[in-house]
């Protein structure tokens, strides 16, 4: 706010007033609706992926089509291990809030343990489908089923790096306020992931066997 | 342990995120675990004959299934950030939504709507 009561030189020729507006703003805070806003963007490039698949999810090109490639007993194994890491990664939120060191680390190395348990399922079955023959270049339903989980299982390895660089943070500077900050970021983008994956066995895996 | 940082008034302008409880994440996890294993067993078992009822059971089950994530996982209400978590995510959906049924409804219709079908409307020498 302008002070009135500066002359034209700008010094204050006067005691330097303070004023306070009648209702003082108290953002919660900028960087959970910032990262939120990210993750908001990142809801949209899964959106167009998600319609790329719409379109193309059932041109096989002659080829096997979902119902011969699809393992649903993987795709819910692998759902399995995700929504527990939700779950963890929701423990190790909670040890966090009374500053236990210790538990958050045990809880979120449980989280990466079935993070990591995921990507292992994930790799097996594109593993298993390029060697069968229907990797991302056999077809156009395909192209659009490796980008679009391809994508998001870029995000969960992405996510577990993020995981493990924060538990150095944290073993090395324990659970200062820098640290509980990026904690809640990670917990949004973990638990994003987890609702991602929804759609993806949702409309790629249980829809392409019907 | 680092020494909690001692706050005149509410202790609510720090970075600290939205507080959680077990029993929240408890009610999330278990309402989840329901809402996954329903739509698989009706996939697996080949329950549903027609579908396009299939895919809008399937597709009820997902929404509700994220709805209960957004809530339980990530604390979404309408007061976080005065609003403006809720209203981001309240765009998101809508352009989500226009972004796929937009595609799905153009591409669809694109063959007939691209290509004449009466035999007087194919052209020839079209530049």
């Amino acid at each position: 706010m302008s002070n009135p009561h500066l002359n034209a030189g700008g010094t204050a020729a006067l005691a330097t007033r303070e004023y306070h507006l009648a209702h003082e703003p108290h953002p919660e805070n900028g960087t959970a609706l910032g990262f939120w806003l990210y993750l908001m963007s990142d809801c949209l490039i899964f959106a167009s992926l998600f319609a790329t698949w719409g379109v193309l999810g059932r041109n096989f090109a002659g080829g096997p089509n979902g119902a011969e490639l699809f393992d649903l007993t993987l795709v819910a194994l692998n759902t399995a291990f995700l929504l527990l890491s939700s779950i963890t990664f929701g423990f190790a939120m909670l040890r966090k809030q009374v500053n236990d060191k210790g538990g958050t680390l045990l809880w979120l190395a449980i989280t990466g343990f079935f993070g990591l348990c995921f990507l292992a399922v994930e790799l097996y079955e594109f593993h298993h489908l390029i060697h069968v023959g229907a990797g991302p270049q056999s077809s156009a339903a395909m192209s659009a089923f490796f980008a679009l989980v391809g994508t998001h299982g870029l995000h969960v390895t992405f996510g577990l790096i993020w995981l493990v660089v924060l538990m150095i943070q944290i073993s090395k500077h324990g659970l200062i306020h820098e640290n509980k900050r990026r904690l809640m970021c990670l917990s949004m983008f973990w638990h994003f992931l987890d609702v991602v994956w929804i759609g993806v066995f949702t409309f790629v895996y249980l829809m392409g066997v019907l | 342990m680092s020494a909690q940082d001692v706050h005149g008034h509410d202790d609510h302008h720090h970075d600290d995120g939205p507080h959680s409880t077990f029993s929240g994440y408890m009610w999330g996890f278990v309402l989840s675990i329901v809402l996954t294993a329903i739509p698989f067993w009706l996939v697996m078992t080949d329950i549903i004959a027609n579908r396009s009822t299939a895919v809008l059971v399937l597709g009820a089950f997902a929404v509700v299934q994220i709805i209960v994530h957004m809530v339980f996982f990530l604390h979404m209400n309408g007061k976080v950030e005065g609003g403006w978590t809720m209203l981001s995510t309240i765009f998101t959906v809508v352009f989500v939504a226009i972004a796929i049924a937009g595609t799905l409804w153009v591409m669809f219709h694109m063959n007939t709507n691209m290509m004449p079908m009466h035999p007087q409307g194919v052209q020839h020498g079209a530049p």
